[in-house]
């Protein structure tokens, strides 16, 4: 038997957002009409997941300032992207505090004028010659990761009339197991457009949104350089099985 | 003084990150090539067994589909599977023949499906003794789905496994049962498997909760 002697604090679904959250109109059709079938018994097939330790992960690849160029002669200042330089990062903790450390957080995001480099987003604002918009690391040993782009601007989608996505960046953790896999969205302290979100409104309690703003760190900015957002992330928590099978 | 953007939820224990939906434009962040963009040096993707793996090599394909029978063109599935001989390899590694996790994505292109290449796994048993057949499982990410969708993909021709099998057992309606049963059908010599993923409605894939 393989490493099933945890489980993990049960995932509370009133607190995510439901499936069907019909101000969301793609979640609509997408949704569940059944209930979920619970796993009363967990197993090593949830209670286990990948570690991407070995995984190659370039020197750049947390740095989207540096890591994408259309035209790879471009160097220096001519080869930046255009928009807010902030530095994006936080901690991935368990519901109990405790570290998650060399786990996978990956990111992408929309440009600083909301277009995603996506061969079907045909939105009018231009895309940036310097900028891809995918980011990924590792956590270190205390579940610190730490990214380094530019703010990403709101962008208008079909949803009602004049629907107007906040900035975001999303965020994807694994965690230590397929059970703590997560994706989620980070928007910007401060944004008049959040509470305006269909797709943040798919949420009933406002303390749940505000697990997913990230917030202005001054003390963590680069004087003359870039801002600073933090951003923690907490993952389900972990618990030892004392007494099992009686 | 800033609110953390951690919430408590009782004196002991905070509340976990809200999920959100994926989006349209997942592919940017977790599947490079189908966005458009250039790979990097390594990639997670649907090549979980490389030619030497020990196990039956096989193809998993389906589509994915909505409440209103149309494809879903723009989702993102992980998936978690044992060895050939039933154990999880936890260590992420290209270098290797077999990789417990991958991942693949339905797109605009084709008849929108997606696919895994890698072998069929062995049997895996719970922590009460009972065995579960051979088993995959996925995570569904995608456009309208606000929290990822949790499911299983078994094996047809393991008849035997999947009626003893604990989890497929716990479902209580026999017909939804068969949602999660993969189908065997031979191209080209090779065996590969078909599992349609119905999102809503008739048919309805049963999704897991754990």
């Amino acid at each position: 038997m393989q490493d099933d002697n945890k489980r993990f604090v049960e995932r509370d679904r009133d607190w995510h957002p439901p499936a069907y959250a019909p101000g969301y109109k793609t979640s609509v059709a997408r949704s569940p009409s059944q209930a979920l079938v619970s796993l009363q018994t967990s197993s090593v097939s949830e209670l286990t997941g990948p570690d991407f330790r070995q995984l190659r992960i370039g020197p750049h690849d947390n740095d989207l300032l540096m890591n994408f160029r259309e035209d790879p002669a471009l160097a220096g200042a001519a080869g930046l992207p255009v928009g807010e330089r902030i530095i994006l990062f936080g901690r991935v903790v368990d519901q109990f505090g405790k570290p998650v450390p060399h786990t996978l957080v990956e990111m992408w995001q929309a440009n600083a004028g909301g277009r995603y480099r996506h061969k079907k987003d045909g939105y009018l604002a231009p895309l940036d010659p310097n900028f891809g918009g995918v980011g990924r690391c590792l956590t270190d040993e205390q579940g610190w990761y730490r990214f380094r782009t530019i703010k990403p601007g709101p962008y208008p989608w079909g949803n009602g009339i004049n629907t107007w996505r906040p900035a975001h960046i999303h965020v994807s953790v694994m965690g230590p197991s397929i059970s703590t896999r997560l994706i989620t969205q980070m928007y910007f302290e401060g944004d008049p457009l959040i509470p305006l979100c269909p797709i943040v409104q798919t949420l009933k309690d406002p303390e749940a949104v505000e697990t997913m703003i990230g917030r202005l760190d001054m003390a963590r900015s680069r004087p003359m350089d870039c801002l600073a957002y933090r951003f923690d992330l907490v993952v389900r928590g972990e618990l030892q099985t004392y007494f099992e099978n009686q | 003084m800033r609110q953390p953007n951690s919430q408590p939820c009782s004196e002991l224990m905070l509340r976990e990150t809200a999920s959100q939906t994926a989006g349209p434009y997942v592919h940017i962040g977790l599947a490079l090539d189908v966005a458009g963009l250039p790979e990097r040096d390594e990639e997670i993707w649907s090549r979980m067994a490389k030619p030497d793996a020990e196990g039956e090599h096989i193809e998993v394909i389906g589509t994915v589909i909505d409440g209103n029978g149309d494809p879903v063109r723009d989702a993102l599935l992980e998936a978690w599977q044992a060895d050939a001989s039933g154990r999880y390899q936890p260590a992420f590694d290209l270098q290797k023949a077999f990789n417990s996790f991958g991942r693949t994505a339905t797109t605009a292109a084709g008849n929108s499906e997606w696919s895994l290449t890698t072998i069929k796994p062995g049997s895996v048993a719970r922590g009460d003794g009972k065995v579960m057949a051979p088993h995959i499982n996925l995570a569904i990410f995608a456009r309208g789905i606000n929290i990822h969708l949790q499911t299983r993909l078994y094996f047809e021709d393991e008849v035997e496994a999947n009626a003893a099998c604990p989890v497929l057992g716990a479902i209580e309606s026999p017909t939804r049962r068969q949602t999660l049963i993969a189908k065997r059908e031979e191209v080209d010599g090779k065996v590969r498997y078909r599992f349609d993923i119905r999102l809503q409605g008739e048919g309805e894939t049963v999704f897991f909760d754990f």
